[in-house]
């Protein structure tokens, strides 16, 4: 589903370059839970922008679902973000002046479908991740542990092929992150594609396959249960 | 994402941020509203110039001293000294050119008119009994001028309306004496009542003879002659035997101008829609002002809302999207605005002239027509530079922007 070989990633800033990325290679196949692990200015977050189409590799090859990214243009990108991917970020990212409704319905928007369609969708999937009695609540109204549930219904209501989630419990209490992991093992079971940026092991024990990144390469891989 | 969803994304914005999104609108609404004021003032006024003209009369030709063209400006004097226009000419005219059916020599000059103990400084006109017909202004009680007044230069007087309240009161002043600039001259009629016309308050002048005005402001010369036309298809004609007729008198040089009633309105209007454009470009202006407006706050609100843009991009926005929403919201303010300043303008078009009566309106079609799409595309030019602004954002960046 994802292949990536000898993927580079520069940034530069003014005259000094970042090298952000220096050659990585993974595949990952449908129906698998990985989590990539590293400390911070590892390059893990660069790779996840990379693998959901926020951002594009400096070079390298880039597969998904057979195709190659880089001959793709920016509409198309933002059409595979809007169907094929679902974004799970640390500091939630919801419209703060939205209900909970409405946060959901937003990549449906884009997607182009019918208010009630939309409506219908949205209720659903908040229902999926327990949150039927907070339809109407806009993010200041609930804690933490509900926005990131709000956050994972937004991600999920298009059925993406692949769930990308940046750091999901790095802002929540313990109770809460657990919440949010069995979430994710629900859809997992349920045939999601999982990719969990995190640094913190607790997190990715749950996963099947853990990739540590550092300096900007894979050093290391563990297979687990 | 379609128009109409773009649509609602940018009336909710506006929305939230009402008294921001209200203060921008003024501008344009300022803008709208003083374009179809401005324009309807300036419209009013040539209208009611021209009615005003037309209600003096279109068979009308003023012959006055001097060549001037009414097309052009001042000619300078053709050669030597410009003979003055005298009274025998008008003698002339009415009696050599068949074509026209009043002849009416008019002097004009100021004077003081005292009766007793009060004086007002007024417009003394000379005239001959043709004025009455010629200008339409017509003698309510006594009598106008006289020929034999005008022959013997007898120092009779007709008091305008105003002139008589003033030196009169209620008193009946017929009969009684009155000094104009140290002659005394006995009040014989009293003018109908006709009010401001161009300006110019008829009601507020005396009438003596023509050739008793000369002997006051001691000139043998008048200021000018109107003549009316029998048929109006006849003014080119009768235009044709004037010059000729004066012509012969003057050594065959035209040192006079015949104007015609039409001529002047041409004239008029000219100057009006001149008037009437730079009124409507001025107001232009504020627009553009407001337009800036618009782009100012829009640059404001797409860095404030950096993030949102962030997000909307991760889940699936296109730049086109982004694009739309931010252009939508610029445009809608600026026809919000456009409509409220539609509204003001044609509503105090219709009212200001119930407070100022001398400030006549029109409100034209094609001024609405105008400010309104200026307005939409002031939206529109003043918001793409935000909007793509906007579009071109790197989600990553715009993810992280606090």
């Amino acid at each position: 589903m994802i292949q990536m070989i000898d993927v580079k990633k520069t940034y530069s800033l003014g005259r000094t370059e970042i090298r952000a990325l220096r050659g990585v290679s993974l595949e990952i196949q449908p129906h698998e839970f990985i989590s990539i692990m590293g400390p911070s200015g590892s390059g893990k977050s660069t790779l996840m922008n990379i693998i959901g189409f926020l951002d594009r590799p400096t070079s390298g090859s880039y597969q998904f679902e057979g195709q190659e990214v880089s001959q793709v243009d920016d509409d198309h990108l933002a059409k595979l973000r809007n169907m094929r991917i679902g974004f799970v970020f640390q500091t939630f990212n919801l419209m703060p002046r939205y209900t909970a409704l409405k946060n959901v319905e937003l990549p449906l928007v884009y997607s182009g479908l019918l208010p009630k369609e939309r409506r219908e969708k949205a209720t659903a999937v908040l229902g999926e991740v327990g949150l039927y009695d907070r339809l109407h609540h806009k993010p200041s109204e609930m804690s933490g542990g509900e926005q990131q549930r709000v956050a994972i219904a937004r991600a999920l209501v298009n059925h993406p092929a692949v769930l990308l989630a940046d750091e999901p419990t790095g802002n929540l209490d313990s109770k809460s992150g657990a919440e949010v992991i069995d979430i994710f093992k629900r859809l997992n079971e349920g045939g999601t594609t999982l990719v969990v940026v995190t640094h913190n092991r607790e997190v990715a024990i749950h996963s099947k396959r853990i990739f540590q990144v550092l300096d900007g390469r894979l050093v290391g891989e563990e297979r687990l249960g | 994402m379609n128009f109409m969803e773009s649509l609602k994304i940018s009336i909710e914005a506006l929305r939230l941020n009402r008294v921001r999104s209200a203060l921008t609108m003024l501008g344009i609404i300022i803008g709208v509203m003083a374009v179809i004021l401005l324009v309807s003032i300036g419209q009013g006024a040539k209208e009611y110039i021209t009615r005003e003209l037309k209600g003096l009369g279109t068979n009308l030709l003023i012959i006055t001293p001097g060549k001037i063209s009414t097309s052009g400006g001042f000619h300078p004097p053709m050669s030597g000294t410009v003979r003055k226009l005298i009274y025998d000419d008008a003698l002339a005219i009415k009696r050599r050119c068949s074509k026209v059916s009043e002849t009416a020599p008019v002097v004009i000059g100021t004077g003081k008119v005292k009766h007793l103990n009060l004086s007002r400084d007024t417009m003394v006109i000379g005239v001959t009994p043709e004025f009455e017909k010629v200008r339409n202004l017509y003698v309510e009680i006594g009598s106008f001028i006289t020929d034999a007044d005008v022959d013997l230069k007898n120092k009779v007087v007709v008091l305008g309306r105003r002139m008589k309240t003033e030196l009169f009161g209620d008193a009946n002043p017929l009969g009684r004496m009155v000094t104009i600039s140290d002659a005394r001259y006995r009040v014989v009629g009293i003018m109908e009542r006709k009010g401001v016309t161009l300006g110019f308050d008829i009601d507020d002048v005396v009438f003596i003879p023509v050739k008793s005005a000369q002997e006051l402001f001691d000139t043998d010369s008048l200021f000018e002659i109107i003549v009316s036309v029998a048929r109006e298809d006849e003014i080119d004609q009768a235009t044709g035997q004037i010059r000729e007729v004066l012509m012969k008198r003057h050594g065959k040089r035209e040192d006079f101008t015949i104007t015609s009633q039409g001529a002047m309105l041409t004239t008029m209007n000219t100057i009006l829609n001149v008037m009437t454009s730079v009124l409507g470009g001025i107001a232009a202006i504020s627009l553009v002002v407001g337009g800036i407006g618009i782009m100012n706050i829009m640059l404001v609100s797409v860095r404030e809302r950096t993030r949102e843009i962030g997000i909307r991009k991760a889940i699936g926005a296109r730049n086109r999207d982004i694009l739309a929403q931010f252009l939508m919201e610029s445009t809608s303010l600026s026809l919000l605005g456009g409509m409220v300043g539609m509204a003001l303008g044609i509503g105090g078009a219709l009212i200001l002239p119930h407070f100022i009566e001398f400030l006549p309106t029109h409100i034209s079609l094609w001024s609405i027509g105008l400010a309104f799409t200026f307005s939409a595309a002031v939206g529109i030019f003043f918001g793409v530079y935000p909007a793509r602004k906007a579009s071109l954002l790197d989600p990553i960046v715009a993810l992280r922007f606090e």
